[in-house]
């Protein structure tokens, strides 16, 4: 392995080994701190009356619920605004963006069902809902839009006054002769796929205490969020207050999904509400709240064509994308991002020369959607596995053979697709071998082949997956959007040989500082079990980034590897200064300085102990050096493409039209993997949120009145243990040749396969069955039950 | 997601809690295992005035054969029932229908009484109740009342139960010489029932003589469907009755049709296969 700061190769001890996460004992054993297990003296408990209509005038009389016992204060827009000023989304990526300024409570006019529209404080949270309901609101409601075509429609009501289209951003993408290439095609398949909202669920809602300090003008907000530094400058520049002034705590997080990286209104008005009133202010969300006004994601409507030669090579598509934005984009990122993710994965993994996009943003009277895991790529990855199944079909082509002949070869990338996708060392075909040895397929055809005999309504899928991970400064950096895409390290000997971290990647319970500890060890030269990475909190952690976009090991790593790499060589510099050696002929292993012989000649811990206590023994002019910062950049390469493939097993009940995942197969390619047991768990989730999106979550809206109907557990359908099968996993390890570590984004690409698999499977099935196919996600079983031709 | 204020008592014996009853009226709400009531109460759907804890009354949970009927108490949970002998025995349908309800840590706590008294459209065990023809015995401070469970269930969540009464416990009359089935379609298992459906058949020589059956999830109240349950005996087509006769209930993840649809596929699995082992 190259060494950013020698170049000479060490020896591994912790990088790649499937080490056991040092904090799970500790949560399993019910120890984990969540937001809602810190409390603050004095602190107030907040609850919102939220908007019941998805678009609504309204005024507010709060003297009832002001005068209830226990309730400290009610606070409506005019209260927040000269504590918190208004956002608004723009972005250089996205010219002519229409998005409204939001603040923290909507003023006069709710927008969305669930918009948050006054704030409560009381005694208790309990007393804080009675407040709420004791507001006597007037609502005028005023009409609202909430599916795509009807936000698109001409004429369709505004969703904000003075609009005159509902359409919030649009653009097209061409490159090379798309018309002459579908003209000239031998075959051209088509489709038209529509994908329902989803919205991630993380165990651990969302949630916030502020609390503010007048003697210093401080504010510390504990936020479930997953990027801390981020957070503290959209408080600092929202509230007007020194970003120094500012500071984000996010302890244990029960999870994320990308949920947790957005400005929200609510968790704004906390801070907002706590600098007002001067007392510590608290608010978790409960899951009803959570379900609908957390962010959603993935509306949309996608058609597309791909034209094939007669030789059975991609020519090209020509893809038209309807996306729902919800009642603003959200800030700071924009959710129109999710389109262009979705664009981004159209084709990705093949060779095609000709390509033209349109995309067009609709605003919705409904909550905004956003980045959530995955982004827009399961949705471009369905649309084009789709297509390829049903041209392979066409054909009357083994699809295996079909996707062999079109998958860039290595030897071809790095490259750039007519999308813009920029990919580099994509072993398609080594993961496509794997796969097909991992199934053993021609055992399982053959199954299939006896079960369909047999009666069984049996189908298999297969998807062929590129994911842009570990986004690197140029995305938003050139969108003019301050996300912050480096990350930075801080590493530190302790005086007992011990190494303790504070890193800018943030733990939300994927179990990155496991993998990072392990790459400090080895850095270093020290145990695992000596590491202790930390992360979260903005008085502790230096700049950067956070977690999102699969960037734990392949920015957080770097980062830790050039931290450790820089204490290293400040060690071996004071060691060789007391050893009389030169620094380059001494080595660190097992938390011991050797020398060239291979000696022991002191611990770690005694030089720490020299370094700390007894600087009158360094010899003159060492500057001893305990802690190294490094922060990492990334040049060059704006994502690291990451790729797999995938395959799902499925069974339809004829009479129920109920689908049944049998079989799960996955192999991916992150390059370097720092532990396999993160790795492969990340994987799984990630294929069990995939086939919770095929199958079963959806946020539905009544055609009419725009209500949300999915607002519980019970109407939100998540995949359970017994919906999720024994999921196989087969790994080829590629390592991104420009970085030390070679690590690409591992947590997202699960998700990325699982719905277009899914949809090819029960398609299989269908089309083996004489049926239609279906071509809306999630698979509703009426839906197949119709392709049966069983149900009207 | 905190419930509204509520009052809270927790008598000791069954006579205190009917003097509460009498006393109160709707404003009481019985809790049993609160497994439906504790949330609804969350969600402020429910939002009783006072909570009557009914976890401390004595002998409503016991299971017995007595005099030639099976008696489970009204506090009796669905895990006790579930691995009871002589449900096993006497009530082989109320066993299957619960290995359907919900998961292991809500059986645990849910009790039989809770989840009659409540009336789910979409629950499992008023249908059982309808297809073993069982009786419903409740009391108030003025004395016991018997109501056959077709008369109990009247409508969505709604019972025949007075607010001033409590359900002690069902008896369920014993059925040699009849068979149980029952069946239902979920999304995710341990959902409530899309559609659900009770059947109890009483052969005869080879043939079905007689049935009894409910469906659950279809409609807003379980029922007897004697046109249903004649064809079902003749061995007649009776799915093809059921557009006819039933009403199902629509929602956003299960449209009225898709519901009409299960039924009669469940109809027809009962059909075929109590005809065949007949």
């Amino acid at each position: 392995m190259p060494d950013t700061a020698t170049g000479r190769a060490m020896p591994q001890t912790a990088i790649g080994r499937a080490m056991p996460r040092e904090a799970t004992r500790r949560l399993v054993a019910g120890g984990g701190r969540y937001l809602d297990d810190h409390t603050e003296r004095g602190e107030l408990h907040a609850a919102f009356l939220r908007s019941p209509l998805p678009h609504a005038r309204f005024t507010l009389d709060v003297g009832a619920a002001a005068a209830l016992p226990g309730v400290h204060a009610v606070l409506t827009a005019a209260d927040l605004a000269a504590m918190c000023r208004p956002w608004r989304t723009v972005s250089k990526a996205f010219p002519g963006l229409v998005s409204p300024e939001q603040g923290p409570l909507a003023a006069g006019r709710a927008t969305w069902q669930g918009e948050p529209v006054a704030m409560v404080l009381a005694a208790s949270r309990a007393i804080a809902e009675d407040g709420a309901e004791a507001i006597v609101a007037q609502w005028d409601e005023l009409p609202a839009v909430t599916s795509l075509d009807a936000a698109l429609a001409p004429g369709a009501p505004p969703v904000h006054p003075g609009l005159e289209s509902n359409r919030a951003w649009g653009g097209t993408i061409q490159h090379g002769q798309p018309d002459a290439a579908f003209a000239e095609a031998a075959l051209v398949v088509e489709e038209r796929l529509s994908f329902t909202r989803h919205t991630g669920v993380p165990l651990e809602p969302r949630g916030a205490v502020a609390t503010w300090e007048p003697g210093t003008g401080a504010l510390t907000l504990r936020l479930s969020h997953q990027m801390p530094h981020q957070m503290r400058l959209h408080l600092a520049e929202q509230l007007g207050l020194p970003i120094n002034r500012v500071r984000v705590i996010c302890a244990d997080v029960g999870g994320g999904f990308g949920i947790k990286m957005h400005v929200y209104q609510d968790e704004f008005a906390v801070a907002a509400a706590s600098r007002l009133l001067g007392r510590p202010v608290r608010w978790v969300s409960d899951r009803m709240e959570a379900l609908m006004a957390d962010i959603h994601a993935r509306e949309h409507i996608v058609t597309a064509r791909m034209a094939v030669d007669a030789a059975g090579n991609i020519l090209g598509f020509d893809v038209q994308d309807l996306q729902g934005l919800g009642a603003v984009s959200i800030y700071p990122r924009s959710s129109t991002l999710e389109a262009m993710s979705m664009l981004r994965a159209v084709g990705t993994p093949y060779r095609f020369a000709h390509g033209r996009a349109r995309i067009d943003c609709a605003l919705q009277n409904k909550v905004p959607t956003g980045q959530y895991r995955a982004v827009g790529a399961p949705i471009g990855c369905a649309m084009t596995e789709h297509l390829i199944e049903k041209a392979a079909r066409a054909r009357g082509e083994d699809p295996w053979d079909f996707r062999a002949r079109n998958l860039l070869r290595l030897d071809e990338m790095p490259c750039a697709n007519p999308f813009g996708a920029a990919l580099h060392g994509l072993h398609h075909h080594a993961a496509l071998e794997k796969a097909r040895a991992l199934m053993d397929l021609p055992a399982l055809r053959a199954g299939i082949a006896a079960g369909r005999e047999a009666g069984r309504l049996l189908g298999l899928g297969l998807a062929v997956v590129v994911e842009f991970t570990a986004a690197g400064p140029v995305a938003y950096g050139a969108a003019h959007v301050n996300v912050a895409a480096t990350d930075t390290v801080v590493a530190t000997l302790e005086p007992t040989g011990e190494i303790s971290a504070q890193a800018s990647i943030t733990e939300i319970g994927q179990g990155i500082t496991q993998g990072l500890a392990q790459v400090l060890a080895d850095a270093v030269g020290v145990a695992a079990e000596a590491v202790r990475v930390e992360a979260g909190d903005t008085a502790a952690a230096p700049h950067g980034g956070g977690a999102w976009a699969s960037r734990g090991a392949a920015i957080g790593g770097e980062a830790i590897w050039g931290a450790g790499r820089r204490l290293r060589a400040q060690l071996l510099e004071a060691a060789g200064a007391l050893l009389q050696a030169a620094p380059e002929t001494l080595d660190i292993r097992g938390g011991e300085i050797l020398d060239q012989a291979g000696t022991a000649r002191m611990t770690l811990a005694e030089l720490g102990r020299l370094m700390l206590f007894r600087g009158h023994e360094m010899p003159k002019g060492v500057t001893p050096g305990l802690s190294a910062a490094f922060h990492y950049r990334r040049e060059g390469d704006a994502t690291l493409a990451n790729n797999g493939v995938h395959a799902a097993l499925v069974e339809l009940d004829r009479d129920t039209g109920l689908v049944r995942v049998l079989r799960y197969w996955m192999v991916g390619d992150c390059g370097r993997v720092l532990n396999p047991l993160l790795v492969d768990g990340q994987y799984r989730g990630g294929v069990a949120t995939g086939i919770g999106e095929a199958l079963l979550e959806a946020c539905r809206y009544d055609a009419e009145s725009g209500q949300f109907l999915s607002g519980t557990l019970a109407d939100y359908l998540l995949p359970m243990a017994t919906d999720i099968p024994d999921i196989a996993l087969g790994h080829v390890e590629t390592p991104y040749a420009g970085s030390a570590l070679g690590a690409k984004g591992a947590g997202e690409s699960g998700t990325c396969g699982a719905p277009a698999a899914i949809l090819n499977a029960v398609n299989d099935a269908l089309e083996a069955a004489g049926g239609g196919a279906v071509t809306e996600l999630p698979i509703h079983p009426v839906a197949v039950l119709r392709a049966l031709g069983r149900l009207a | 997601m905190t419930p509204a204020r509520f009052a809270y008592v927790r008598p000791e014996t069954l006579d205190a809690a009917l003097a509460v009853l009498a006393r109160e009226g709707e404003g009481a709400m019985p809790l049993a295992g609160g497994q439906s009531l504790v949330p609804m109460m969350a969600m402020r759907v429910a939002r009783p005035a006072l909570l009557l804890d009914l976890n401390r009354l004595p002998g409503l949970e016991a299971i017995a054969v007595v005099e030639g009927a099976l008696r489970i108490g009204a506090m009796a949970r669905h895990a006790s029932v579930l691995a009871h002998p002589a449900v096993a025995a006497e009530a082989p349908l109320l066993a299957m229908a619960l290995r359907e309800v919900a998961h292991p840590a809500i059986r645990n706590r849910g009790t039989l009484g809770g989840s009659l008294s409540l009336a789910d459209p979409a629950a499992e065990l008023p249908a059982c109740m309808l297809a073993l023809d069982a009786t419903m015995v409740l009391a108030s401070a003025a004395g016991e009342r018997r109501i056959r469970a077709a008369e109990f269930f009247i409508g969505l969540y709604a019972t025949a139960r007075r607010p001033d009464e409590l359900l002690l416990r069902v008896e369920i009359p014993r059925a040699a010489g009849w068979t149980a089935w029952f069946e239902e379609v979920a999304r995710r298992r341990g959902d409530y029932a899309m559609a659900g459906l009770a059947v109890m058949a009483r052969r005869a020589g080879g043939l079905i003589a007689e049935a009894r059956l409910s469906f659950c999830g279809v409609e807003p109240a379980p029922r007897r469907l004697p046109e249903i349950e004649a064809a079902l005996v003749a061995g007649a087509d009776a799915a093809a009755l059921l557009p006819r006769l039933a009403e199902p209930l629509g929602s956003a993840e299960t449209p009225a049709p898709y519901r009409l649809h299960l039924a009669q596929v469940l109809l027809r699995r009962a059909t075929e296969s109590l005809h065949a082992a007949a």
